[in-house]
């Protein structure tokens, strides 16, 4: 761990600045989420470092607030995407014949169609509720930690010690989770962190088309929706979350680089 | 030639199926509720009897895969049915703007296309210098955002600060072509800088794995200039992956063009789309992803076909 890239390095600080600011919102934001402090289309002041929106609120505050949101479901609907795939790929590679090609087939089907259009049907039955949102998003998501997982785990399962392990008799439960997954951890990381940002696109995306998390809450995206009106006055509040979100989306790209190159140079060899 | 075409007719069945699967998913994703549609649609405060007529409309006494064939018979004769807010035929509203959406995006395809293939190209020719770490840094950024604050970003500076183009891209019947184009500039700019990035780079990955090769190194042994090497030799090897790159963009377009659209009040399919997402119009809807789903596995298909096409080892098998 000594010698983390500079870049890896700005990265994961960046990173866990938005984080801890997510975690910390209650504490940090200077004032409540849906309060009306100022006047209308205030510039940034002393007490309003981003200005105000449209009814009075304080962007910053929102900011920090929505940044929550956004990260908060992100987390939840990667952690989910990653769980399902990732299981259903190694349970893929491990089993192989008619398991590997129904889901794998399965898997083609759903990707061929857009995810944001698949998630548009599915939201014109479903009422947007943050459970919904994480499902849809989720589910819809498991369908790339599959591909890489599988992918990976395919070439782990020719591996000598998983042979040693079948020999022994150990279950398809004890390969799965004791021989491949500690084996395929890494390049799935890096994969986890390009997934957690194509979340918070995809998030984004959703609630600006008025779909995703609805008043009083609010996200990055709700954010530019709640604002874009202003920007013909030269109001910028709109654009903020475009810095946020290009901010966290750098920074884990470059700690998901660093992680992938640390595994390439692993393999060959274990001493450089 | 008979593998090739067999390999052809294979994909193109193989396109069908994907399709014909597609509809079934788009289909089930409108079913997917385990309750009642029409509540769900109508909202707690509906009448029985809004319930029962909107019960009726969508067909939802009859089982569900009874609705589905006929929803597909329907579509394949051209019938789209009818929208469930304002009863208006599906497939009359959406000629138009399919047509409008077609134009948008064929404008951004012919400005991004040259252009990312370009790049990609002077990204080898530079490799590892810094032009090419500026093109890679620009893509990492440009698809770091979504496009809609690309959209917003691009409005800001543009529209807003120095007047270059208007941001409200209106467009219709009996605009002059010139005109046109002139409405649709700034969101054929959002959308070619969306694309813009994965083609310059897989074009950048694609002619990079050809100069490996022993033949790239002969001409470099012998003397010629760089840019010639990839010119003359690593490019013609190049152009099957590079359409199918291209191809699979183009693809990604269709997805950018729905966010677009809205952005710009572009009265096109997406922004069609999306406003009946809102008002839960699932009639509408269902058409509308069926023809996004079809034009996207068309394009990946078409990608494959090509690159069968313009595979030469295919042509002559041993």
């Amino acid at each position: 761990m000594r010698n983390i890239p500079l870049s890896a390095l700005v990265g994961l600080i960046i990173t866990a600045g938005f984080f801890l600011a997510a975690i910390f919102a209650p504490w940090i934001a200077p004032y409540p989420l849906g309060a009306a402090v100022g006047g209308v289309w205030k510039a940034a002041s002393a007490s309003h470092w981003l200005g105000t929106d449209g009814i009075g609120r304080d962007v910053l505050s929102r900011m920090i607030w929505g940044g929550r949101t956004t990260i908060w479901i992100a987390t939840v609907a990667t952690i989910l995407s990653f769980g399902t795939g990732a299981t259903l790929g190694f349970v893929a590679a491990v089993m192989g014949g008619w398991v590997d090609q129904t889901i794998s087939r399965f898997v083609d089907l759903v990707m061929s169609i857009p995810s944001l259009i698949f998630a548009l049907v599915v939201l014109t039955v479903i009422p947007p509720s943050i459970t919904v949102l994480i499902l849809v998003m989720g589910f819809l998501d498991a369908t790339r930690p599959f591909r890489v997982a599988r992918a990976v785990a395919v070439d782990i399962t020719v591996m000598d010690y998983v042979e040693a392990a079948r020999l022994r008799g150990e279950g398809q439960l004890w390969i799965i989770f004791r021989e491949v997954l500690p084996n395929a951890l890494s390049p799935l990381v890096a994969e986890m962190g390009l997934r957690f940002i194509f979340q918070v696109l995809l998030l984004s995306t959703l609630s600006f088309l008025g779909l995703g998390v609805q008043p009083p809450l609010t996200d990055w995206g709700g954010i530019v929706k709640e604002n874009k009106d202003g920007l013909v006055y030269g109001v910028t509040a709109a654009l903020y979350p475009a810095v946020a979100i290009a901010s966290l989306a750098i920074s884990v790209n470059l700690v998901a680089d660093w992680i992938l190159n640390r595994t390439t140079s692993l393999k060959g060899g274990r001493g450089g | 030639m008979n593998i090739v075409l067999k390999l052809v007719a294979q994909r193109i069945a193989l396109g069908i199926l994907l399709l014909l699967a597609a509809s079934v998913l788009i289909f089930v994703g409108t079913n997917i509720l385990p309750g009642d549609v029409a509540q769900s649609i109508l909202g707690q405060s509906a009448t029985p009897q809004a319930l029962a007529n909107l019960r009726a409309e969508l067909g939802l006494n009859q089982p569900a895969y009874l609705r589905y064939l006929e929803w597909l018979g329907g579509v394949l004769h051209g019938n789209l049915g009818h929208s469930l807010t304002n009863g208006q035929d599906i497939a009359t509203a959406i000629s138009g703007r399919l047509a409008n959406t077609l134009f948008l995006a064929s404008v951004a395809a012919v400005i991004a296309v040259p252009l990312a293939v370009t790049l990609g190209l002077i990204a080898v020719r530079y490799r590892d210098r810094w032009p090419d770490k500026l093109i890679s840094a620009i893509t990492l950024t440009s698809v770091s955002l979504p496009e809609f604050l690309l959209g917003y970003i691009v409005i800001y500076f543009l529209a807003v600060k120095f007047h270059v183009a208007p941001s409200v891209a209106t467009i219709y019947p009996g605009m002059s072509l010139l005109q046109k184009l002139h409405a649709v500039i700034l969101p054929a700019l959002v959308l070619v800088l969306v694309v813009q990035g994965q083609m310059m780079r897989m074009t950048r990955a694609a002619v990079l794995n050809l100069m490996q090769s022993a033949y790239i190194e002969t001409a470099e042994l012998k003397g010629l200039r760089p840019f010639l090497i990839i010119a003359r030799h690593a490019f013609p090897n190049a152009i099957s992956p590079i359409i199918n790159v291209v191809m699979i963009n183009l693809a990604y377009l269709v997805v950018g063009i729905v966010v677009t659209e809205v952005v710009f009040t572009y009265p096109g399919m997406g922004q069609y789309l999306v406003d009946h997402v809102a008002k839960r119009d699932i009639p509408v809807v269902q058409a509308s992803a069926l023809i996004f789903a079809a034009v996207y596995i068309g394009l990946n298909m078409l990608a494959d076909v090509v690159s069968i096409l313009t595979n030469p080892r295919l042509r002559h098998p041993k």
